[in-house]
């Protein structure tokens, strides 16, 4: 089942009443969702991704715009009408039903034709318990799992209507880094073998990049890009998502150019095709090549060993930020006795942003 | 060592403080109630043994009290509790002048008892005037006033059910609020994705959910029903025997202050055995909220 937004928007009422107008949650949002993909839902804390969630749910209804599930308009339809699985963020588990109670508790409330008999909702649920394995916990209470079990409990609750959209509030933020890992992985796993079309929000870059087919980015409310992983992080559209995307972050340098040439300070870094003008630069942290005679001289601070790679930490007075974090291969010889560090630059990694709109600017090399 | 006795020492003055105005009464009472015809005057006693209980239960202002005490506390306590459920759901659900209903029905609990009784005898009292607010309902509707405050039975009991359950609402409502706003929304909201219907959601989510403290409510409900007494003055005036309304706790304190007072041992015989009714309901209370409340 595909689910397309369409000019969506959701604005809520002032909570300070000293303040007029309305916060506006979701702005003209329009994106569709394939069928059986898994979309992660990425963006900062309080850009409006929940209420995403919520408005494809049912639980919000949006001020203005409409929600369809494959050709049927749902925007009108609460959300039982809407067959959507949601796992919320806090799992929400009933704290005094057991394992197979939780799960059968969807089942329970069908009515009419679609009322099932007890044997057949004890086989669904069992089904849905081993999916997520979960099915030797059956008869605990929710207080006696872990947390990583609890998430699969919900998981299970969403999925055994066989809902048409399954529906994931940050799912992952209340496990730890490991358990995290694997629960992601996971999730990846059940959406797979179910083929349910599924939204996955987070503020974890890493964690939607990862299991995702698609990435949808927004900010403050307001949509910025939709792609697959890869191609968001390779290609963002503007200096924000640049930003977002990537740890360690990408570095970004105040810059111009002038006849052809793309400068940070005093050094002509790239040659680039764009007329002159005053620019932001963005560079990964993997764009930097060390290099004695690059064009590009930093202030170096210090290295950080991790084994696989090395982090070169250095200072440049152009940066928008403290330090300029560079990755390169563990056997870079780095001179930590000197003063300066010179990289060259991968061209593909550095990206140009306009200075006022901070759009991205494409350069004919890459169209 | 040291550090104990140093605490101990700490702890000395509310140790003592307990032992002279708790621990000692109580064991006072304990030895009056064994001890017959003890006289605080003279300090003296004919001799001990049960006779002061078997005096007490056969009393027939005994057993008059102890069917008032009885049927107050099985009256009100769930109707109580129950509407305060009612009124806390709706105060839930409603958004605009929740504040001001809030303070509406937390007002009873601010108020000075005088001043409620005063309220009760304007609705309830018949005067040489009026036949007080609830009569003149009565009477719209055709029937004979009745007299709720010096009248048949019932409508004292009535009078007095009613005024109890109105004096301790306040305080569940204020309760059962705090409760219902602590469930947490995610839990509805799962529900009703699910597609849970309002009495499943009432009855499967939100009462297991708020147990805890209706468990708590009843629980004091009881002990509280149990010592009534000033109420049944602030309506019925001192002499509640002659009104037939008098209730344990009032007749603990007619046999050592009351007109036909000054027996001290009658007293403390009819307090033990108002200890160990409250004490045996209570267990059973305690026992059935164990088995319910599951987390």
């Amino acid at each position: 089942m595909k689910v397309v937004l369409e000019h969506l928007t959701k604005k809520f009422p002032n909570r300070n009443k000293k303040i007029k107008g309305d916060v506006i949650a979701v702005n003209d949002f329009t994106f569709e969702i394939p069928d059986g993909k898994l979309i992660g839902l990425l963006g900062p804390s309080g850009c409006g991704k929940s209420t995403t969630l919520n408005l494809i749910s049912g639980l919000e209804k949006p001020t203005s715009g409409k929600v369809y599930f494959g050709e049927d308009d749902v925007t009108g339809l609460p959300p039982e009408h809407r067959g959507v699985g949601l796992v919320f963020q806090n799992y929400a588990l009933y704290p005094h039903l057991t394992v197979r109670q939780n799960i059968v508790f969807p089942l329970e409330n069908l009515k009419g034709k679609d009322k099932l008999s007890k044997e057949a909702m004890e086989a669904k649920a069992l089904e849905a318990a081993k999916l997520v394995q979960i099915d030797e916990y059956m008869e605990r209470k929710p207080g006696e799992l872990s947390g990583g079990q609890q998430q699969r409990v919900a998981i299970a609750r969403a999925l055994v209507k066989m809902p048409k959209v399954l529906l994931l509030d940050e799912p992952l933020s209340n496990l730890d880094a490991r358990l995290r890992l694997q629960t992601r992985e996971e999730i990846r796993r059940i959406q797979k073998e179910t083929g349910i079309t599924t939204v996955f929000v987070t503020h974890d870059q890493e964690e939607a990049m990862s299991i995702s087919d698609m990435i949808v980015v927004m900010k403050d409310g307001i949509f910025q890009q939709m792609g697959k992983p890869q191609d968001v992080y390779d290609k963002p559209v503007n200096l924000f998502v640049a930003k977002f995307l990537g740890t360690p972050a990408i570095n970004v340098f105040k810059g111009f150019v002038r006849s052809g040439k793309l400068y940070i300070g005093s050094d002509a870094v790239l040659d680039v095709d764009i007329p002159d003008k005053e620019v932001w630069v963005g560079i990964r942290p993997e764009g930097f090549i060390v290099d004695e005679n690059g064009p590009f001289k930093c202030k170096l601070k210090g290295i950080e060993v991790m084994g696989r790679d090395t982090s070169v930490i250095s200072e440049n007075e152009e940066l928008d930020g403290v330090t300029v974090r560079s990755i390169v291969p563990s056997d870079t010889a780095i001179d930590t006795t000197k003063e300066t560090v010179s990289f060259s630059l991968k061209p593909y990694k550095v990206h140009i942003f306009d200075k006022t709109t901070e759009e991205r600017i494409v350069t004919d090399a890459e169209a | 060592m040291k550090n104990n006795v140093k605490g101990f020492l700490y702890l000395l003055p509310a140790i003592l403080f307990l032992l002279v105005f708790m621990v000692y009464p109580l064991v006072d009472v304990v030895v009056y109630s064994f001890e017959e015809g003890y006289n605080f005057a003279s300090q003296s006693f004919f001799g001990t043994g049960l006779y002061n209980f078997s005096y007490v239960l056969h009393d027939p202002y005994f057993m008059q009290a102890v069917k008032n005490t009885f049927i107050i506390v099985i009256i009100t306590v769930p109707l109580s509790t129950g509407i305060a459920l009612l009124i806390s759901l709706g105060l839930n659900s409603i958004k605009p002048l929740k504040e001001l209903f809030q303070t509406v029905y937390f007002l009873p609990y601010v108020t000075n008892t005088l001043a409620v009784g005063l309220v009760f005898m304007i609705l309830f009292k018949k005067t040489a005037y009026s036949d007080g607010l609830i009569n003149m309902v009565i009477n719209l509707f055709g029937h004979e006033s009745i007299d709720f405050i010096d009248g048949p039975y019932w409508a004292k009991m009535f009078v007095m059910c009613f005024y109890t359950i109105w004096v301790v609402m306040p305080f569940k409502i204020l309760i059962l609020t705090s409760a219902l706003a602590g469930v947490k929304k995610d839990y509805y909201n799962a529900a009703k994705v699910d597609g849970t219907s309002r009495f499943r959601i009432f009855y499967k989510i939100t009462l297991p959910m708020i147990s805890p403290m209706i468990f708590y409510l009843v629980i004091t409900g009881f002990i509280g029903a149990f010592k009534a007494y000033s109420d049944e003055v602030a309506i019925f005036g001192t002499n509640l025997n002659a009104a037939g309304m008098n209730t344990i706790v009032g007749y603990v304190y007619d046999m050592l202050y009351g007109d036909s007072g000054g027996y001290p041992s009658y007293a403390s015989a009819a307090s033990l055995i108002l200890f160990a009714i409250v004490f045996t309901i209570t267990v059973i209370n305690l026992t059935i909220s164990k088995k319910n409340i599951q987390y």
